[in-house]
């Protein structure tokens, strides 16, 4: 089974969430950090890295002894990633989307594609625990390409955890595709309730099971609970605010290791997204 | 010749906008006629990346031989020089004041970009 730990709002306890639900797992395991432009759940389990797989993009290269300065590619790039005003094309690898479109506009043939790295996936382990997490390079921001490739490699046998990045775009989307339930981390705050309302809208629509975690569930007000009552939504777990947690984070260390009595309360989180998984198949596959 | 001036509304009586890719309007200027016009950068204003590249489309599909602008960034300069237009940097005050720098050849002429991206 492979679950997405997903929120609207940064800073709610996706990647707390997602160590821990990963780390609780009696059976195999596997955590995928898939917050490529920040990856931090290494800092919790300290992996060994025993492979790295460049990422790269495909981006155009013109010959310049064929092109006509025709600019039929420049009007193709939405992007603005291949500009032609009346002069030998410019490139800009880093605004591409790497479609193709320019390529296929060019009525001479004049433009092929080359690689371009803008990230890598690394894979290791720490105990029994599988690990694979993405890292775009500095600079670059198709974080697409590298959580794509990241899904690809990443899958072991048992649980997959997906730690996903915040918000609603399109990284967190390629991220939480595929997953048979998707766990969305909140708090109870109107930033909470308006960021997870977001993010409800978005895992419905890739119609993927799943359901809540109030994280600090005892500050703030009722209007998350309220929400989710409405909108028949299952709050699976509630983590109320404990100092242990917050401190043992600060040290790099999963809240299972400082808070023991979670490690029964997170299996039993496993559980029941299994049992959601089961109850309603996703829709949509990777 | 025909030069633009990056502006934050219209006509010759505007501020100049110290931006290039995200300048609100650019107003033409025709140096023989005294002609002046402006066109709108609203869809270079709202996107998401690639607002100099867009803007450096606009201007030199409206045939302009010379942009005069606050500062010019290094995707913005590239496709401007491709595109055979000479920038002026560091115009202040109002369109007619920048015009009339330029004109009594006051503003520089830049041989790179002045800023980097998204100052």
């Amino acid at each position: 089974m492979t679950v997405a730990v997903a929120s609207g709002k940064g800073g709610t306890g996706k990647t707390t969430v997602a160590v821990s639900l990963a780390l609780s797992r009696e059976g195999p395991a596997s955590l995928v950090d898939c917050d490529v432009e920040e990856p931090n759940a290494h800092l919790f389990f300290r992996p060994t890295i025993e492979e790295s797989i460049p990422v790269e993009m495909l981006v155009p290269e013109v010959d310049a002894a064929r092109c006509t300065r025709c600019g039929a590619c420049g009007r193709a790039c939405r992007y603005h990633a291949i500009v032609a005003l009346g002069a030998e094309p410019i490139v800009f690898p880093d605004l591409c989307h790497a479609c193709g479109g320019c390529m296929l506009a060019c009525p001479e043939g004049a433009i092929r594609e080359v690689p371009f790295r803008i990230g890598v996936v690394e894979r290791g382990r720490a105990g029994t625990l599988a690990f694979a997490q993405g890292r775009l390079d500095v600079g670059h921001a198709m974080a697409v390409p590298v959580i794509r490739t990241l899904h690809g490699a990443a899958y072991g046998p048992g649980l997959t955890v997906i730690d996903a990045p915040p918000g609603t775009s399109c990284p967190v989307v390629a991220s939480v595709r595929g997953a048979d339930a998707v766990l969305l981390v909140t708090e109870p705050t109107p930033f909470g309730l308006n960021d997870l309302a977001l993010a409800v809208g978005m895992v419905r629509t890739l119609g993927v099971p799943f359901g809540v975690l109030i994280n600090r569930s005892d500050i703030g007000d009722a209007s998350v609970r309220g929400y989710c009552a409405r909108e028949e939504i299952p709050v699976l777990m509630e983590i109320p605010e404990d100092r242990r947690i917050a401190e043992a984070y600060s040290r790099g260390m999963p809240a299972v290791a400082a808070v023991p009595e979670l490690l029964f309360r997170f299996r039993e989180l496993a559980d029941r997204l299994a049992g959601l998984a089961a109850a309603q198949p996703a829709r949509v596959r990777a | 010749m025909k030069i633009a001036v990056t502006a934050k509304g219209n006509g010759l009586s505007a501020e100049v906008d110290e931006r290039f890719g995200r300048a609100a309007c650019f107003v033409l200027y025709d140096t023989e006629t005294k002609a002046a016009s402006t066109i709108d950068n609203g869809q270079s204003v709202n996107a998401a990346s690639g607002a100099g590249i867009q803007a450096a489309e606009t201007v030199a599909r409206a045939g302009i031989q010379c942009l005069i602008t606050g500062h010019c960034g290094p995707k913005a300069f590239r496709t401007l020089s491709s595109a055979g237009i000479r920038v002026y940097n560091g115009a202040t005050g109002t369109v007619a004041d920048a015009i009339a720098a330029f004109e009594q050849g006051r503003l520089a002429q830049a041989s790179a970009a002045d800023v980097d991206s998204h100052w």
